[in-house]
């Protein structure tokens, strides 16, 4: 060291405890609350577009189940199920930073991103769906404008139509789907970016940047990755389940 | 080190309970209950998986304070949103009454 002022106790610092605190006990929760504070305003971000999404439904229910139905419920149970999978696994990776199990540390981050990019194959496969019955909003796809078909009565019924109950109208079918391409692709865009931030921390674990001293990226990364997993715990009953009991399934 | 580890054995009673959550609000979605009980329930069982996650796999439940205010702002802030929007919103005539 250089400089002459620097003691003995602090040389015996951990090299990752930054200059502005006092100890790593204090740097660790300025990191946690730091991430809390981030998450409440994505919380009022996501909470804009679940407010518009009340609002509408309780304006259009009978479209809104329409619409609801016509959603592929066991591909959203399945992802529901994924992301819940990958939740636990990444709170198994945060645990065996703390305890210094590295290798497992290691796995469970690998874990993780593999749930995550399974969920986001399996909206893929949920977008394309949507895409071939002609149920992308507006004209975001200009060669494919929303313009889905509609089962007629005494026709045999075809999955790929929409099936109208009294009350319901295909505009505001298309109303649900702005908002479900909204609110489930700035979802999808958190998980990417998730996945982002998951390859950097797997380059540092591998590293071995991360243990039971030192994990506040491992730590505030999990409070991240939980946050997006809590918005699709909400997404899942209100997109696809709200209105399976009032009919017009396919 | 002062910091709270939370066991393995709790993590895995949480995935477990978030697990019969999802399955449950899946079933119960197919019967029709009186009024708006299908969307009270269906959010009803959201809330505590939600309420789990953020308790147990995000540590709020063993944070200091602060974070627990933090928290707590945002249900706060949401809350004003939701009732000043529907403050409007619910007292316009062409608006559905239950």
């Amino acid at each position: 060291m250089a400089e002459s002022y620097v003691t003995e106790s602090e040389v015996a610092h951990h090299e990752a405890l930054q200059h502005h605190f006092e100890n790593m006990e204090q740097q660790r929760e300025a990191a946690a609350l730091g991430m809390w504070v981030f998450l409440v305003t994505e919380i009022m971000f996501f909470g804009g577009m679940f407010l518009a999404y009340t609002l509408y439904r309780r304006v259009y229910p009978q479209s809104f189940a329409v619409a609801s139905n016509h959603l592929n419920i066991w591909l959203g149970a399945v992802n529901t199920i994924i992301l819940i999978c990958s939740s636990f696994t990444m709170a198994l990776a945060v645990y065996c930073t703390q305890v210094g199990k590295r290798q497992l540390q290691i796995i469970f981050l690998i874990v993780t991103m593999v749930f995550g990019a399974g969920f986001l194959g399996i909206k893929a496969v949920e977008y394309h769906e949507k895409y071939v019955d002609n149920l992308i909003p507006g004209r975001l796809i200009p060669s494919r404008p929303f313009n889905p078909a509609v089962n007629q009565e005494g026709a045999p019924h075809d999955e790929h139509k929409l099936t109208l109950i009294a009350g319901a109208a295909v505009k505001q079918v298309e109303l649900f789907y702005w908002i479900y391409f909204a609110m489930t692709g700035m979802h999808a865009l958190h998980m990417i970016i998730g996945l982002g931030i998951m390859s950097f921390l797997l380059y540092f674990s591998i590293r071995g940047h991360y243990g039971p001293e030192y994990h506040n990226p491992v730590e505030i990364s999990g409070l991240y990755w939980h946050f997006v997993d809590i918005v699709w715990i909400f997404l899942f009953p209100l997109l696809y389940l709200l209105g399976r009991h009032m009919g017009g399934h396919g | 080190m002062s910091e709270h580890i939370v066991p393995v054995r709790i993590y895995f009673l949480i995935f477990l309970a978030l697990m019969i959550g999802t399955v449950l609000t899946a079933w119960v979605a197919f019967f029709d209950f009186p009024g708006p009980l299908n969307a009270v329930i269906a959010l009803t069982i959201a809330c505590i998986k939600a309420a789990l996650v953020i308790l147990y796999f995000m540590h709020l439940r063993y944070s200091q304070r602060l974070t627990w205010v933090v928290f707590l702002s945002a249900l706060f802030w949401l809350a004003i949103m939701f009732a000043l929007t529907f403050s409007d919103y619910a007292t316009r005539d062409w608006f559905p009454t239950f």
